[in-house]
């Protein structure tokens, strides 16, 4: 265990800063004036009721939405205007809440997309498929297997995945986010459309990926029950503002979080 | 002969891994797949992990006598757990890794287990969640570390860690090694081996102790009748602390020197069983039952050339597969198209099933229809019943090559001697027999006869051919009123073998005739239903179908026909049944969470059904009160029909229906 795992939460260092983000499309204010931190090995929630402005946030640290205003610094650089392959290339991975893998392919295959980043042959090597080009996809398969390994999907490993029940494609999804294996890992309500059995292995699923690779978490959930047992910290946030930041218990007691959920009055 | 008196000498698991490690050194001991890629261990390579584990647990405090316990599932460095917790005298204590937390506690309190070997987090978690209620538990090790990795490991430990303590042991001094081999060849052959518990579905599990002598001498019988050799090949897939996986794989394993491959996962089974084709095979009726399905409905799903193809050579397997299994006289044209099908639809079909190299396959647990059975046979697969329990170490009876019938288990194993009691109940001495239940003589001593039989709670009888036919439960056989024998069971199995036929409850105890109440399978009979064009609306509407109650009046004429034709049973032929007119639940407490029939309960609460069915009357109303599976309760009323079915004479011939 790395001395850096045992420390709280909140000493640990810096990997991702947001400061006074805001972001619009057109006349609407998505995201007003937000920031926030995650620390190096901790999971962050990112809550809110519906239209808070949750996945508008993961796109801007995804490099997807651009905001009109405020600074990102990842490992302590500031990020300038990216890509999302630009993201992906520097340790940033993600799962999306509506299910985005290759239907038509195997597990095995949608996983290995997620090396895609990795490789560093060229199309002409891949396809000759000899020497350096063979030894690195066999390297990147052994990759891939561990990851199946430990997400226990090794029944479905050449099984389209259009033809697995949803729970299981969240599982793949969540395979082909590890095997870019990142150093950020975004996950887009993880658990949404889960029975309760589904949710409790992908919890496990969720802290065993940060206990065992030490991979740091922001993950956007509905049930207030997981976001609050998974979590180290919670950012709350309401119609595009931030309202709550803090550990579970914290973010619990705080009336304006009481109150966006509960629903009062806005003048 | 010298080498007969060699392998005598060898009466414990962990001397006869060493005559493996010596004769077969080089040859598969252990297979498992490891991230998509089948892995290997030779004998030797056995050898040297057990050792390693094995001297690891010793300097973690392990001594002669003590018990470990073994949670997960089938898993190399489990297996090597069992061999390498004899080698210091002590014993391996399997237990069921679906085991809830309270059945746990209960087996590892009563065992007085002071370390457990766990597969992984989930039984580690179960463990330290039971910490407070077993002080005796010193040390837990476990194999896979997913999620482990923050635990405090003050008194947890990898499996890795523990061998390389285990080999730094060995290799700082050549001594420890040869103490610990001299320590194998001092184990006696009294030793307890093993204490398997019983899965308590009949109160409270009993910890059932085997002696080395007996476990080996019994399997040593086995691997001879079957005639297993080291170049034979298993799939390990069935629960480590159940009596038939321990007997099956690991004793025969270590005794014939045959190889154990285990699979990837518990869901993977399937694929590994194909691609390691193994040579012996064994599983319950459901599971063959299950695959039969799934042969079926991928055969519609086929075109109509391929259905045509399969349906021409599955008759001709019916009509003569078995036959040439079993190397009697058959045509030669016979012959030819056999070998034809073979070619075409047997092989390539054994071959997705994973039993293309099956020699010996076998199934037992439970009553397995005739279809069924003869449908794997007559493709060529070499499969057998026998019946047993954890008491005798598995084996009582085994059906030879060649005399192999559904409807028996067959004869007594060599050294079984069986007798059959007044009351029907089978009772038996076996070379495996248990030494006793651990910490419970009064138990053991209710379940020995004075003589020291062991009773085993089943009613059966020899046929006339010495084959071994189980009816019931011993205490579930009762007697009609003019002394009838009456094995509720066994008829229910009879009528439970028709696909439509879901449940059937017997009733006759104590009574003057036998009458049964049937549930229809909804599938099965709804299927039925929309090829022929019935509408129905729910269960009870189909269930009162005229044309349903005449199939079920002609399945239960056939059943008759089958008992008048067993000596023992024509007595009680069924005289009426009625469908009930809702199916069995397990939430209504009709049926126990196994699926199995509740017989006194259902009697209680269809008490006026009962009242009709005896008092001859045609039709019956009944309201019963039903569970919703969210818990709420309604009524269901119903005017549920009467049938009297035609019975046969003892010989076969037609008898009067009353």
């Amino acid at each position: 265990m790395s001395l850096v795992e045992t420390l709280p939460a909140s000493q640990r260092d810096i990997l991702l800063k947001v400061d006074n983000i805001s972001l619009s499309f057109g006349g609407v204010k998505a995201i007003t004036n937000i920031s926030f931190d995650i620390r190096v090995g901790e999971i962050r929630a990112i809550i809110g009721p519906n239209g808070a402005g949750k996945t508008s946030m993961l796109n801007v640290i995804n490099g997807f939405y651009h905001p009109q205003e405020g600074t990102i610094t990842f490992e302590g650089v500031p990020r300038p205007r990216m890509r999302p392959h630009h993201a992906a290339t520097h340790g940033v991975a993600r799962t999306f809440q509506n299910i985005a893998l290759f239907r038509g392919m195997s597990t095995l295959d949608n996983i290995m997309t997620g090396r895609g980043t990795l490789m560093k042959r060229n199309l002409l090597w891949q396809a000759l498929w000899t020497g350096p080009a063979e030894r690195e996809e066999i390297e990147h398969r052994e990759a891939v297997e561990k990851i199946i390994d430990f997400l226990e999907i090794q029944h479905i490993r050449k099984t389209p995945v259009g033809r697995l029940p949803y729970g299981l494609q969240k599982r793949v999804e969540l395979g082909r986010a590890l095997a870019a294996e990142p150093r950020l890992l975004l996950l887009d309500e993880p658990m949404a459309g889960m029975n309760r059995e589904e949710k409790e292995d992908m919890s496990r699923f969720i802290l065993d990926v940060n206990s065992q690779f030490g991979t740091t978490i922001a993950l956007i959930e509905h049930d207030m029950g997981v976001v609050m047992d998974l979590s180290d910290r919670v950012v709350v946030l309401d119609y595009g503002k931030k309202i709550g930041d803090g550990t579970p218990d914290e973010v619990r007691a705080n009336q304006d979080v009481i109150d966006a959920y509960l629903g009062v009055p806005h003048e | 002969m010298a080498g007969d008196t060699a392998r005598l000498a060898e009466d414990t698991f962990p001397k006869l891994l060493l005559r493996n490690a010596a004769l077969f050194g080089d040859r598969p001991a252990m297979r498992e797949k490891d991230l998509g890629i089948w892995q290997t261990w030779t004998w030797s390579q056995m050898l040297e992990e057990v050792r390693a584990f094995s001297l690891g647990l010793r300097a973690l405090g392990l001594q002669a006598g003590g018990k470990v316990a073994i949670v997960g599932s089938n898993r190399p460095r489990l297996y090597w757990t069992f061999a390498a917790v004899q080698s210091l005298g002590a014993v391996p204590i399997p237990v069921y890794s679906d085991a809830v937390a309270e059945e746990m506690a209960f087996v590892l309190k009563h065992a007085e287990a002071t370390m457990a070997v766990v597969e992984d987090q989930e039984q580690v978690d179960k463990l330290i969640g039971l910490a407070k209620r077993l002080p005796k538990l010193k040390h837990i090790i476990y194999d896979d570390d997913r999620g482990l990795k923050n635990y405090d490991h003050t008194t947890l430990h990898p499996f890795d860690d523990v061998q390389d303590s285990g080999r730094s042991l060995a290799k700082a001094d050549a001594g420890v090694v040869a103490a610990w081999e001299k320590h194998i060849h001092e184990g006696k052959g009294s030793d307890t081996s093993v204490i398997l518990y019983t899965s308590g579905t009949t109160g409270q599990s009993k910890g059932v102790m085997l002696t080395a002598e007996r476990c080996v001498g019994a399997a040593r019988d086995t691997v001879a009748f079957d005639r297993l050799t080291e170049t034979d090949e298993t799939l390990a897939y069935l629960p480590l602390a159940w009596v038939g996986d321990h007997y099956l794989n690991y004793a025969q394993g270590m005794v014939a020197g045959f190889c154990i491959a285990c699979p990837e996962g518990p869901e993977t089974v399937a694929v590994d069983l194909k691609e390691i084709g193994p040579t012996f095979y064994f599983a319950p009726p459901r599971v063959f039952e299950g695959l039969l399905t799934q042969v079926m409905i991928r055969m519609e799903d086929a075109g109509a050339l391929k259905r045509r193809i399969f349906s021409y050579f599955m008759d001709v397997a019916k009509q003569h597969g078995e036959a040439i299994l079993d190397g009697k006289p058959v045509p030669f044209s016979a012959r030819l198209k056999y070998a034809l099908g073979n070619m075409l639809v047997y092989g390539p079909l054994k071959n997705v099933l994973g039993f293309s190299r099956i020699r010996v396959a076998y199934t037992a647990g439970e009553a397995i229809g005739p279809d069924l059975f003869s449908f794997f046979r007559s493709l060529g697969i070499n499969l057998k019943q026998l019946y047993g329990q954890t008491e005798a170490f598995l084996y009582v009876t085994a059906q030879p090559d060649g005399a192999v019938r559904a409807d028996t288990v067959g004869l007594p194993m060599a050294n079984v001697d069986i007798r059959i009691a007044d009351n029907g109940e089978v009772l038996f001495k076996s070379p495996g027999m248990f030494a006793g239940y651990y910490k419970d003589k009064a138990k053991t001593k209710e379940t020995l006869t004075k003589d020291g039989y062991v009773m085993t709670g089943d009613a059966g009888f020899f046929e006339a051919d010495g084959q071994l036919k189980i009816i019931d439960r011993a205490k579930d056989v009762g007697k009609l009123k003019d002394g009838t024998l009456f094995a509720p069971k066994y008829i229910e199995n009879k009528l439970k073998f028709f696909p439509d036929v879901k449940e059937a409850v017997a009733f006759g105890d104590q009574r003057d005739k036998v009458c049964v109440f049937l549930n229809i399978d909804l599938t099965s009979v709804g299927n039925w239903a929309e090829r022929n064009n019935i509408a129905y609306a729910s269960y009870q509407e189909l269930a009162n179908h005229p044309d349903v109650l005449a199939t079920m009046e002609k399945h239960v004429r056939q059943v008759n026909a089958d008992l008048a034709r067993e000596p023992q049973m024509a007595g009680a032929q069924i005289a009426r049944f009625l469908v009930l007119h809702k199916e069995l639940d397990a939430d209504d407490g009709e049926l126990t969470r196994t699926q199995k029939v509740r017989r006194g309960f259902i009697a209680e609460r269809y008490q006026p059904l009962i009242d009709a069915l005896y008092s001859g009357k045609n039709e019956c109303d009944i309201t019963t009160e039903v569970t919703y599976e969210d818990g709420r309760k309604g009524k269901l009323s119903a005017r549920v029909k009467i049938r009297d079915v035609e019975r046969f004479a003892a010989n076969g011939m037609k008898e009067a229906a009353e």
